[in-house]
């Protein structure tokens, strides 16, 4: 992959992107009422019940017109489509693979959702068992995710490593319009594919520029409360290179 | 000689010190700490995730499990490891109490996973697990419709009090003591779970009722504080 | 559940096998120790041990039971460990798994061949009545390295315990009176070290991805001497090791003994004294 693709796969994620600007929110929790009025308008994590907006979820308040949301603080992965996931292969059937997308459902590579031609017969020379791959939700059924590997850059990963963070936290780590993995990206010298689903490939010539690249976005994730983190997470980097030597 | 006077000197309708904390066990999806005085429960929540084997999936909803157990170093005798009759009991008692708040219809085939454990028991043991696991279902970002909270209400002779402990619930004089744990939901107030042991009147039934709704209402606001003081970094109150 | 990726697996190997860890940790660098007495007021003793994210709860309890036919002049030791499910999205409920065996068999070990627990003084009437100790550890939170964690909480259970008042005439232990007695300790205290291999490299105190990557562990305990002696080991997993690797492994771990074991004793001890 090369760094033009990254950008395209990094646009993808755009308006998932948190931005930093915005006034401090408030915390809620489970049932409490986070507006009262007629002309207000629930969105994701919040119900209507009589005058009042209540909360469905515990996180964050957050108002665009009349419409009141509630941005989870923490939780597992629930799948949407166009989402980028990384996942791991965990088994293969005649016509695909099935794969663990680290969410509640699994997920399903059909065979023909592959760039190019792949032998029935043959499955694991294009993805093994245990291989690692980028890709995109294609649909979410009621049994389960359905995944494509159609869009350039998606597939096995090779080289490399994974670093883990709460799939909550990936809005933080992409940052407004793509920022902040953008400058994690050009300080670590680092390709990096962040999935929604939590996982963060990080690949760069040495070992030592990932795990750098690692730190901080481990740095993003834990911070994630911090006003102003993008500056925060350039004096981190600056100041883990100055330790370097 | 009548129960004028609390043992440990608390209120009637006071609880002992409540502690908690969200976040104790880092690898678990949601967690937290809940305390009585020195009755102490630890929570942590898995899921939704998928749910093994297959034949206990349900393709209409989500499924939640709880397991509560006493470490064996919680009581002066110690217990065995493994689950016995109560701890059962208290497992599908947590169940039915949580059950009602938490909304995983929209996952079919999958399981919420709920740990309880009690490293340290002084009565109410399931009291504080409940809270625990609230506590921890909000922090593992599982949608609820609301909290919920559940304390002990006792009868002690003739009085009613609130967070029973265990010197209280081995009284013996007078009417000796009656031990009513209930939970109810944050936002309607309704009753999600009750369990009785000894011997009350309705009309005093009603009463301990109304106490330990009034209770919890005060329990709801320190859990309400630990959740949102999420943003110090510290999760503790 | 995604545990670790094969890529980051091999990335490790590949570090470790350059005398290089992830965290920046020397090969024979522990992770932060903390230890916390304050389990339960009704355990005899007990501990909360940290080593990094991982956490284990360790309590002591004892009881009175009949001596082993072959020692009846001597208390009881046992020792039982759950992983539970609490702590790891990997653990299951179930009867005990070998990975808890294991952990309880080792710490179980390492007391009893220290002779760090003077049995002797355990026996209350020969052949009939005798104290039994008994060590049960819970993981909390496995971020690898729970057999270490387990050992010092044992240490620090046994250490800051107080043993329960024994009312000869009702034949029975009144745990609520107070007592001031401490289980009868010898100098030998025991310090458990699990040495991994990764390619050409040996180390301690695995993280989770580094025991996941992990090809095999040596596993000894240490009482003190001078020199220092070995009371217990086991190899675990298939690996196999030339002699003179087995002897770079033991130096590993010999080396690191003497400031790891004042580290553990001086936690344990300002411990003990803020219970007072």
């Amino acid at each position: 992959m090369n760094k033009q693709e990254i950008n395209r796969e990094t646009e993808e994620s755009v308006q998932e992107g948190y931005d930093d600007s915005k006034e401090e929110r408030k915390v809620v929790v489970p049932g409490e009422t986070i507006v009262s009025g007629a002309d207000y308008l629930p969105g994701e994590g919040a119900v209507r019940e009589g005058e009042d907006i209540v909360a469905q979820k515990f996180g964050l308040i957050e108002h665009s017109g009349k419409l009141v949301k509630v941005i989870p603080l923490s939780g597992v992965f629930i799948p949407r489509r166009g989402n980028v996931v990384i996942g791991q292969v965990t088994d293969m059937t005649f016509n695909g693979w099935m794969t663990d997308i680290n969410s509640p459902y699994q997920a399903f590579l059909p065979i023909m959702e592959t760039p190019r031609f792949v032998n029935k017969n043959n499955l694991s020379e294009f993805l093994n068992i245990g291989e690692l791959f980028s890709s995109k939700i294609k649909s979410v059924k009621a049994k389960g995710v359905d995944l494509t590997l159609e869009g350039r850059g998606f597939g096995r990963l090779e080289g490399g490593m994974i670093v883990f963070v709460n799939p909550n936290k990936v809005p933080r780590i992409i940052g407004r319009e793509g920022s902040m993995i953008k400058l994690i990206n050009d300080e670590s010298n680092c390709k990096i594919t962040v999935g929604q689903n939590g996982l963060v490939w990080i690949k760069g010539d040495n070992i030592e520029d990932e795990l750098l690249a690692k730190k901080a976005i481990l740095f993003t994730a834990e911070k994630s409360f911090i006003h102003g983190l993008t500056d925060k997470v350039k004096e981190f980097i600056e100041k883990e290179k100055g330790d370097k030597e | 000689m009548a129960y004028t006077k609390r043992i440990d000197g608390r209120k009637f309708n006071e609880t002992r010190e409540i502690k908690a904390k969200i976040g104790v066990v880092p690898n678990a999806d949601g967690s937290a700490m809940f305390s009585f005085g020195d009755t102490v429960a630890i929570a942590a929540v898995y899921g939704p995730r998928q749910l093994h084997p297959q034949h206990l999936q349900n393709p209409e909803k989500g499924l939640l499990r709880c397991n509560y157990s006493m470490l064996s170093f919680s009581v002066n005798e110690r217990i065995r490891p493994g689950p016995n009759k109560r701890s059962t009991e208290i497992s599908k008692i947590t169940e039915w109490s949580l059950a009602p708040a938490i909304l995983i219809d929209e996952f079919p085939n999958t399981v919420v996973d709920v740990h309880i454990a009690i490293p340290q028991a002084d009565a109410s043991t399931r009291c504080a697990g409940i809270n625990a696991a609230s506590l921890a279902l909000a922090h593992a970002g599982v949608p609820m419709k609301e909290l919920v909270t559940s304390v002990s209400i006792g009868k002690i002779d003739k009085q009613l009090v609130a967070d029973v402990s265990k010197a209280e619930e081995d009284y013996e004089e007078g009417e000796g003591a009656t031990d009513i744990a209930m939970s109810f939901l944050s936002r309607s107030e309704k009753l999600a779970h009750i369990q009785l042991d000894g011997k009350i009147s309705p009309k005093e039934l009603n009463e301990a009722i109304k106490l330990g709704l009034e209770t919890c209402k005060k329990i709801r606001k320190i859990q309400e504080d630990v959740l949102k003081s999420i943003k110090d970094e510290k999760g503790e109150k | 559940m995604i545990e670790t990726s094969t890529l980051t697996k091999s990335a490790i190997s590949e570090y470790i096998s350059k005398g290089k860890r992830f965290d920046k940790r020397q090969l024979s660098e522990f992770r932060n120790l903390s230890i916390d007495l304050a389990l339960s007021k009704k355990a005899e003793g007990g501990a909360k041990v940290k080593l990094g994210k991982t956490e284990v709860w360790v309590g002591v309890k004892m009881e009175i039971a009949e001596p082993y036919p072959d020692s009846p002049d001597k208390g009881n030791l046992m020792v039982t460990a759950e992983l539970l499910p609490l702590s790891s999205s990997k653990y299951e409920y179930g009867p005990p798994k070998f990975n808890a065996i294991e952990i309880g068999r080792l710490v179980d070990r390492g007391i009893r061949e220290s002779k760090f627990i003077d049995f002797e003084k355990l026996c209350i009437k020969e052949g009939e009545k005798v104290w039994a100790v008994i060590i049960d550890i819970y993981s909390i939170n496995d971020d690898g390295n729970l057999l270490d964690a387990a050992f010092i909480g044992a240490l620090a259970a046994l250490k800051s315990a107080k043993m329960p008042f024994y009312d000869e005439k009702k034949e029975k232990i009144d745990y609520e009176a107070e007592s001031k007695k401490k289980i009868p300790l010898t100098k030998n205290i025991p310090i458990n070290f699990s040495i991994h291999k990764i390619k050409n490299s040996f180390f301690l105190d695995p993280s989770i991805e580094e025991e996941l990557a992990s090809e095999g562990r040596i596993i000894l305990a240490f009482i003190p001497d001078s020199p220092v002696k070995i009371c217990s080991m086991q190899k675990g997993e298939t690996m196999v090791v030339s002699t003179d690797e087995f002897n770079k492994a033991i130096k590993l771990a010999e080396d690191k003994y003497d400031s790891f074991f004042s580290e553990v004793m001086k936690k344990i001890d300002s411990e003990i004294l803020k219970l007072k």
